[in-house]
């Protein structure tokens, strides 16, 4: 075998998925070669067939899908057609996978070495002892604390960013020619993004292994990949060197990616300070716990405008939001709406005070029943609070669609039968559909694809200016922050760490965690994650460690 | 049409459950007008066998089999479905509500079904059927309460996992009762899981009937029931007659039609396609 020869070769690929009992073409004739030690990103939103394709070099399709024709040539051998006994001895050999959440792919009842070290010793490669001893020089590699020891932990035992790079050592543990990664950083908060992905990046490059880095986040693909591929609708839409697409992306699409992250313009200044909600001193902890999840928190919510709660996951951002809807009743402190102090728990609130104030929930799937019609899940609200019947029902029901632009007849579908950013658009509905001055809105954009998120963002922003209304904003994601919010709060670990207007908080000099995570976002420059991790090493740039201490 | 409809909906074994269940629901409908004689008329000498000058032959005290078993098929069934509609109503309830209110309510519904629950059936029915006497309401009330024991453990487990769901919560969050929560909230999303325990408890509920009925405690002779006239004629079978297999198999058959039908509608609610 010729060096020159490729060890990837995906020729004219076509797959098609059983989709409601018809099989629709889901990948279109696709080619892809990969390189000894290149790392090709694919890119593309749910739906374009990136996994799907990625997979294929497992000589893998999910069930429901089938190939119909084209060639996967790996190493020089033909893997469509071979029997899954074949296919399995090549897989362990020469691909690995590292799966968006290795919480699901781990076994709880094993420790991190043991399932480590079950696929060489089960091949034979490897004895335990030495499977040990790799286990620990890769987990040094990827920089876990205590690579000694760290492997006799359950999965439940570390943090979500360490269980995925347990996973990117075992991929690395059978010393493959290619790992795909398939979105293995999408599911963590934005600082322990960054130390994955630097890590998986170093061992990456020091093995010099070929990679399939798939994403749906552009800025994330720039730092990892030589190369991208954009696809969409299992169409490949660009290709090309990831510095030049960054550039200067050739087609439309790839520039609509590039600037999802473009900030929006800010609102008009107003004179008059109109405190809607005032959130004072609020302590909280969890019925049946002593350890306080929200310690002394102070917020002011003025009308009209939009205030950013920001934080990691565990920072008390949700449970903030449970205490102003009064689903958590807190151990101190009032919160108080126009002045007037709202009962701690919502059964003791008026139909008035609980109208004023709506949520909107991050899982658009879970906050709607999947039995009730659209038109009944918006209908409800207007009933119930403003004693719409009948026609007068109807008819708003249908006025509330068009607003938030999603065709009338959708009124009688059920929800299962909507995408993910219409059915987040229902629940927009539902909320405005009360009327309310406060709209409280829990990562509601957390789990759509990022052009989708944008169009609901904007959505959000033009029922602001057209109905007054107020926004507490809960994200996690600064990018989103920065396009909508008037006013930031910083939380860490149940406290406020910094708050101020949008100007105030983006501007230096920054609170260290602030800085922590507005130098965690990824920029869309393929040498930023370099430049961070180098700088971070130097003690320029806080980390999560000098954080925490 | 909707029959057509319904009918190319339903694959193989579903339409065999469904002409079972019709054809028992046939004669239970027409049972004085499809039987040849009375439940209770004495026609012939005992045990008279299969086949003869009665079709199914005659019971131990010379009554015709045959509208026996039609009889029997109105009775039983009809005496069945309304127990365990009863204790689906009172279990699945009384499930909800511990569920969606938790706490202190949770636990004394939890703790006194426990206590019911800890009686043998058989053992439970008798002792107050025995007290009470057996009219037919008194029948259905008692084996409907026992039976609402289990149903209101299942009620509860599956409520409380829809409890949990955001809709709920953003239902909580809205300000609706109790009651809206439980019928347009976790009724919808529980309707399928328990439909499928319905089918199960329902021939439960014929078993314990049957039972009763040996005993003297069920439906009250001389009207026919099919567990009855198992017991009743189960001595014929050592002198080598087979009349108590009759009842007793459409007991089985029956059984299997429900069960039937119902995997079928649990299949389709799931939203599982054919080939999965």
């Amino acid at each position: 075998m010729t060096l020159s020869e490729k060890l990837l070769e995906i020729k004219d690929l076509l797959i098609e998925a059983d989709i409601d009992g018809h099989w629709t073409p889901i990948v279109n004739s696709l080619s892809m070669t990969l390189e000894r030690g290149e790392i090709v990103g694919f890119i593309g939103e749910s739906g374009a067939g990136k996994s799907t394709f990625g997979l294929t070099a497992l000589g893998y399709t999910k069930p429901g899908c089938r190939i119909i024709s084209g060639s996967i040539k790996l190493d020089g051998v033909e893997l469509v057609g071979k029997s899954d006994a074949e296919l399995r001895n090549i897989r362990g050999n020469k691909v690995a996978y590292v799966a968006q959440s290795a919480a699901a792919s781990f076994n709880p009842a094993h420790t991190l070495v043991e399932q480590f070290a079950e696929s060489p010793v089960q091949h034979g490669k490897m004895k335990m002892p030495e499977a040990r001893k790799r286990c620990v020089e890769l987990f040094r590699q990827l920089d876990l604390p205590d690579p000694e020891h760290i492997g006799e932990r359950y999965p439940h035992q570390v943090s979500g960013g360490q269980l995925q790079r347990a996973m990117t050592a075992m991929a690395l543990g059978s010393d493959p020619d290619i790992i795909i990664f398939d979105e293995p950083t999408t599911a963590l908060d934005v600082t322990t993004q960054i130390e994955v992905l630097g890590a998986i990046k170093e061992a990456v490059k020091a093995r010099h292994v070929a990679a399939i880095y798939i994403s749906h986040d552009l800025a994330v693909v720039a730092q990892m990949a030589d190369r991208i591929m954009v696809l969409r609708y299992g169409d490949l839409i660009e290709e090309g060197n990831a510095r030049e697409m960054l550039e200067n992306p050739k087609q439309e699409y790839t520039r609509q990616l590039l600037n999802v992250r473009s900030q929006r313009d800010a609102k008009t200044d107003r004179d008059e300070e109109d405190i809607q909600l005032r959130v004072e001193n609020i302590t909280a902890s969890y019925p049946g716990t002593f350890i306080d999840v929200l310690t002394n928190i102070n917020i002011n919510v003025v009308k009209g405008k939009t205030v950013a709660l920001v934080g990691e996951s565990g920072s008390g951002k949700s449970t903030l939001a449970r205490v102003i809807t009064g689903l958590l009743p807190p151990s101190q402190g009032s919160v108080k709406f126009h002045g007037r102090e709202l009962a701690p728990s919502l059964r003791t609130r008026s139909k008035k005070d609980l109208q004023s104030i709506q949520l909107i929930y991050q899982m658009a799937d879970v906050a709607m029943n999947p039995r009730h019609k659209i038109k009944e899940i918006i209908g409800r609200p207007l009933e119930f609070y403003l004693g719409m019947k009948g026609k007068q029902r109807d008819q708003r029901v249908l006025e509330l669609l068009r607003q938030i632009e999603i065709p009338e007849d959708f009124a009688e579908r059920y929800p299962a039968q909507l995408s993910g950013g219409e059915k987040q658009r229902i629940c927009i509905a539902r909320a405005l559909a009360a009327e309310p001055e406060l709209i409280i809105c829990d990562e509601v954009t957390s789990s759509l694809d990022q052009l989708v998120a944008d169009g609901i963002l904007d959505l959000l922003l033009n029922l602001q200016k057209e109905l007054d209304v107020s926004y507490l904003f809960i994200t996690h994601d600064l990018a989103t922050v920065k396009s909508i919010a008037d006013e930031i709060v910083v939380m860490y670990q149940g406290g406020i760490v910094e708050q101020g207007t949008k100007a105030e908080i983006l501007a230096p000099p920054h609170a260290p965690y602030t800085e922590l995570l507005l130098s965690s976002v990824p920029e869309m420059d393929p040498d930023w994650l370099d430049d961070l991790v180098e700088r971070r090493k130097r003690g320029e740039a806080p980390t999560a460690e000098s954080i925490g201490s | 049409m909707f029959i057509s409809a319904v009918w190319n909906d339903l694959n193989f074994s579903a339409r065999v459950g469904l002409f079972i269940v019709l054809f028992f629901a046939f004669c239970a409908i027409f049972a004085p007008w499809l039987a040849p004689y009375g439940q209770s008329q004495i026609v012939g000498d005992a045990w008279a066998p299969i086949g003869g000058e009665f079709i199914f032959g005659t019971d131990q005290i010379g009554r015709d089999f045959l509208s026996r078993m039609i009889y029997g098929a109105r009775n039983t069934m009809t005496l069945a479905f309304v127990s365990t509609a009863v204790s689906f109503s009172a279990g699945a309830m009384l499930g909800f509500v511990a569920a969606t209110m938790g706490g202190g309510v949770d636990q004394v519904l939890g703790r006194m079904v426990d206590v019911v629950i800890s009686i043998p059936t058989l053992i439970a029915s008798l002792i107050v059927l025995s007290a009470l006497g057996t009219a037919t309401p008194t029948l259905v009330l008692v084996i409907g309460i026992i039976y609402a024991m289990p149903v209101f453990r299942i009620a509860r487990a599956v409520a409380m996992d829809i409890e949990v769901m955001d809709y709920v919560e953003a239902a909580r969050v809205r300000g609706e009762g109790l009651w809206w929560i439980m019928r347009k909230e976790i009724l919808p999303n529980a309707l399928t899981p328990l439909a499928a325990e319905f089918g199960l408890r329902y021939c439960f509920v014929f078993l314990l009937i049957s039972s009763l009925s040996f005993l003297g405690l069920g439906l009250q002779p001389p009207l026919a029931d099919w567990g009855a006239m198992v017991r009743a004629n189960a001595d014929g079978i050592a002198w080598g007659f087979y009349h108590p297999l009759l009842p007793a198999a459409c007991i089985a058959l029956l059984t299997i039609g429900i069960n039937l039908l119902i995997d079928r509608w649990v299949h389709k609610a799931s939203g599982l396609r054919d080939d999965q």
